[in-house]
């Protein structure tokens, strides 16, 4: 009864999209107030339905309604609770769900903290973000309904995949689907911009704050999902370059330029239409990312249960968004003037290299991710695209991006000096240079080139950073409710640093070693003691399996002990959960293996791992500063004065 | 196009049924002594750049399939027989194709993929400079610039704006 | 409408037209390498016999067909029926390769099920199977009188495979001169 009343909820929110999507849209056009003032009721009416939808689905699971054939996929009566409800969007239905949840979440936010936006403008940005909804929920409604019965419902149901029952893996989805869908947002902004018939800047600074929210999302979302791959899948590593990661990555790269872009067009009225096809480019992808899990193109650890046919109805929703707003972008941007005059050396210029750097990162990334459809298209054989790959491509690009932060910030608007520059520089640099090599000397075990090329780096993006702050920053102005831009922005560029020590010194120092060991058998690696203690027979409550002791010593001191387990859940699948000491200069990491028959003995998996959590800090601090920018003051009382301001556009044409 | 995805159903079956299930779980683990630490250094990497081509998208190194094993246990004796890294993936590609390396190999097949992003980046940076040199001649005032007419107007004339 | 804003909509719609061409492919479908090359060597004990071997040179001069297969394997229960009516075709000799199965377990599957086979190679560790770049459980390869490699089929053999593909491939192959 309850999942009929779900069922039926996303039947009435479906009805709800498709007038949010038309009549907002229409009153702006022609002017009917009343039909603009629907906009924000509807989205709101929309989320009440789809939550109460959203809810009959949890309580399926929690009651164990194995009629319902996605409940029976996905769990059990053994399940623990929170992977009952983490189950829910632990497949493909329900996971379109919680996407269409989110959506709605987005669309009701943008209601409530709209006021100073003309209401013309909200009602297109609510009608855009209804066609998304009402094709998420035609899609569900067609082809993968969620709430379908089972003619003969199962006793019991099947296990939830192992892998997915873990605290980290049950928030990774939520996070990155806010990361995706509050992209559009911005998008939705972009397209309402078009429609209103003048791509004027005022758009962009309504979108910054909404672009950087969604950003700092999907970076916690990508953070978690690599961290969850490092200490859940048993091999010490913690980014494979998979197309679904690869899906994952190219939205946030693209957001990244956008919210870059978004400056430029907030602050100097430049780049109209060049921001207005990053944000669609943003959203395109994450709809991209959408339709590579879903339909079977692509082999990959992530894809859910892939369909074909279901990847036609994605193909054909990708086609009408992205094909409609770019054919809109290729009408109205044509009729945008430059006006703004700047110099090839310049904030400006320097935004755009930006931009160009993060775009040619992100177009790669795609090259190498369809290049086996490419090629299997034209009928030239199968092809891999693997790590080997995009490690090499993604080293050569980043570095110069590296090396820009650390100029960018200096340079003014439209008209700077690189002799100015210069000489504002070369203390940093120098300062990089003596404290990048002190560092290769005195850090790592020993020298290697690519760990000077990177920790030099590192040390320039933190030395320059520091100058900015000396010569140009005041310490009241970052802590007050309007410094919060800046400070988020040195955050940032500063959690770039910490990232890239992490990537350069775990992967090139890190070490492992398969080996037998017996009880009270040791091994050495890199100075740490790994003494193998014993290992016991234990359970859960839907496993069972064993758990193994292994002390590590330093120089005879004790460093830690772990404890890596084997569990053997109903489906048989082995899992491993590995023994990890974290610490802030490096993990070490055992694994179990197999029990050695005959032998009391045990093959283990050992690792070293300097620096990985830098990695993760790193990625944090830069989500954490978009976090503090988006609480910048400013983006509320600028507003109101703003949007009088820059309404007109200014500026003789070229 | 029906027959065509009844086609690939079947195929997706069969390659879950019949195939060991391979678990992306659990590393596969298994000690092997080699005669020297490079020789084990290089049996790391290349059970690296070799795939496991029953899984879903796996090295051989992460996979316990057992075709993973298989193609690992090779990968040791050959290393073992003095085999080079070279003579150890060629065998690898002639017997399972050019899909078993994950670094694509650099044919004229794969020369878009190899080039592609240095011409792309090339290109863009000599679109960059082109478009920085046009802005820089734009017979236009700038917002900022404009204020300062404005204030100057504002001073001289004496009106109220 | 200036031409150069027309450039993402023509990315986007190579790109879809990509995507759309995409999902009619398989991506796990592996090509052989082996097509038109020699059939590698092999030199195995028999499944009923282990004193008596089996190698593709025995073969020379016959078109024939190396069907890999384990009594684990489900879907070769389903391709079997398939398997058997092949080996009452005449000019095609069936061997069959047991692939990492125990023998015993796969002489009482084709006592249960009917033995289609001339020669049954028994390959306990896959190493032949490496050799010919076996990678799943069915897999056919049909070979030529001159014991080249013409034609492989991963998975289980079906009946438009076998009436488009493979009946008109054998016909033909039938035809060759030594």
């Amino acid at each position: 009864m309850i999942v009929e009343l779900g069922h039926l909820a996303l039947i009435i929110a479906l009805c709800i999209a498709i007038c949010q999507a038309t009549l907002p849209l229409a009153g702006s056009q022609y002017g009917i107030r009343s039909w603009i003032a629907l906009a924000r009721p509807l989205a709101r009416l929309q989320l009440l339905f789809i939550l109460i939808s959203f809810a009959s689905l949890i309580y399926a699971f929690l009651v164990h309604d194995f009629s319902v054939r996605y409940v029976a996929s996905n769990s059990n009566t053994a399940l623990p609770v929170l992977y009952l409800i983490s189950g829910v969007w632990g497949a493909h239905e329900g996971s379109l769900l919680l996407w269409a949840l989110i959506l709605a979440v987005w669309t009701a936010a943008v209601t409530v903290f709209s006021r100073s936006i003309p209401n013309n403008m909200v009602a297109r940005v609510i009608a855009v973000m209804g066609m998304i909804s009402t094709g998420f929920l035609l899609f569900m409604l067609f082809t993968s309904n969620p709430f379908e019965r089972l003619q003969f419902p199962p006793l019991e149901g099947r296990e939830l995949n192992p892998l997915l029952q873990d605290p980290g893996l049950a928030i990774h989805p939520p996070m990155l689907y806010m990361g995706y869908v509050g992209f559009s947002v911005a998008f939705a902004f972009a397209i309402a911009a078009m429609l209103n018939g003048s791509l004027d800047s005022a758009w962009a600074r309504w979108s910054r704050p909404w672009t950087i929210a969604a950003w700092v999302f999907l970076t916690v979302g990508i953070v978690m999902g690599s961290g969850w791959a490092y200490y859940e899948l048993g091999w010490g590593g913690w980014w494979f370059w998979d197309p679904v990661e690869n899906a994952s990555l190219m939205p946030w790269l693209v957001g990244t330029a956008l919210m870059h872009s978004l400056v430029v067009t907030d602050k100097r009225g430049a780049f109209k239409a060049w921001t207005v096809l990053l944000a669609i480019a943003a959203f395109s992808l994450s709809l991209l990312g959408t339709f590579l899990v879903r339909s079977g193109v692509l082999t990959s650890v992530h894809a859910f249960a892939t369909d074909p046919a279901r990847g036609v109805f994605i193909l054909g929703f990708l086609i009408v968004i992205i094909g409609g707003s770019l054919l809109l972008y290729a009408w109205r941007a044509s009729t945008v003037k430059s006006s703004v005059r700047f110099e090839p050396v310049s904030r400006d210029t320097g935004l755009l290299l930006n931009n160009v750097l993060l775009i040619v990162l992100a177009a790669s990334i795609l090259l190498g991710t369809l290049y086996p459809i490419l090629i299997d298209a034209l009928g030239l054989g199968k092809v891999s695209v693997g790590p080997p790959y995009f490690n090499s491509i993604f080293i050569p690009l980043a570095i110069p991006l590296a090396w820009a932060v650390g100029v960018g910030p200096f340079l003014r608007w439209r008209k700077d000096s690189g002799q100015r520059l210069a000489k504002i520089l070369i203390v940093p640099l120098v300062g990089s240079v003596v404290i990048g090599t002190l560092a290769t000397l005195l850090v790592p075990p020993y020298f290697t080139w690519g760990a000077l090329l990177g920790l030099i780096t590192a040390s320039w993006v933190l030395c320059s950073l520091l100058v900015l702050v000396i010569r140009q920053m005041s310490i009241r102005h970052l802590l007050s409710r309007f410094g919060r831009s800046q400070l988020g922005m040195l955050v940032a560029h500063a959690g770039i640093a910490v990232f890239a020590i992490g990537i350069c010194l775990t992967s090139i120092y890190s070490s492992q070693k398969d080996i037998q060991l017996a009880l009270d058998e040791s091994y050495d690696l890199d100075g740490y003691l790994f003494t193998f203690k014993g290992a016991e027979r234990f359970s859960g409550p839907n496993f069972n399996g064993f758990r193994g002791v292994i002390e590590v010593t330093e120089d005879g001191k004790m460093v830690a002990e772990l404890h890596p387990e084997k569990r053997f859940y109903q489906t048989g699948m082995p899992m491993t959960e590995a023994g990890i000491d974290g610490g802030i200069t490096r993990d070490l990491y055992v694994a179990l293996g197999e029990e050695t028959v005959g032998r009391r003995a045990w093959v283990l998996r050992i690792y070293h791992e300097p620096f990985v959590r830098w990695v993760w800090a790193g990625g944090m601090m830069m989500a954490f500063g978009g976090l503090l920018a988006v609480f910048d003051a400013r983006y509320r009382r600028r507003r109101l004065a703003a949007a009088a301001v820059s309404a007109t556009p200014i500026g003789v044409p070229a | 196009m029906m027959k065509h995805l009844l086609g690939l159903l079947f195929v997706s079956v069969f390659i879950i049924t019949s195939a060991l299930v391979s678990s992306p779980a659990m590393a596969a683990i298994e000690v092997h002594n080699f005669k020297s630490p490079e020789n084990e250094a290089r049996y790391q990497h290349l059970i690296d750049e070799l795939r496991c081509l029953v899984c879903q998208n796996q090295n051989i190194a992460d996979s316990n399939a057992g075709l993973a094993y298989d193609l690992r246990q090779k990968v040791y004796e050959m290393i073992q027989a003095g085999k080079s890294d070279t003579e150890i993936l060629n065998y690898m590609v002639e017997r399972y194709g050019d899909f078993v390396l994950y670094r694509p190999p650099v044919k004229g097949y794969t020369l878009l993929l190899w080039f592609g992003p240095f011409i792309l980046l090339f290109g863009a940076v000599v679109l960059l400079i082109r478009f920085a040199r046009q802005r820089k001649d734009l017979e236009v005032f700038d917002e900022a610039e404009l204020q300062d007419i404005r204030t100057l107007l504002k001073q001289t004339s004496g009106d109220p704006k | 409408m200036k031409m150069r804003f027309l450039w993402p909509l023509t990315l986007f719609a190579l790109l879809a037209g990509l995507l759309g061409i995409g999902l009619t492919l398989d991506p796990k479908k592996v090509d052989s390498p082996l097509i038109n090359k020699n059939a590698p060597a092999f030199d195995l004990g028999q499944l009923n016999d282990s004193t008596l071997h089996i190698s593709p040179d025995n073969l020379k001069g016959q078109v024939w067909m190396l069907h890999v297969w384990a009594s684990w394997c489900s879907v070769c229960l389903g391709e079997h029926p398939l398997i058997n009516r092949l080996s009452t075709m005449q000019g095609l000799t069936l061997v069959g390769l047991n692939y990492k199965d125990d023998r015993l377990a796969a002489l009482s599957w084709l006592n249960k099920l009917g033995n289609p086979y001339q020669a049954v190679a028994f390959d306990p560790e896959g190493k032949a199977g490496l050799d010919w770049g076996v990678y799943g459980v069915p897999e056919s390869y049909l070979i030529d009188k001159h014991g080249v490699i013409r034609y492989k089929e991963v998975g289980p053999i079906n009946d438009t495979v076998l009436k488009e593909t493979l009946l008109p491939l054998i016909a033909q192959l039938q035809a060759e001169t030594l």
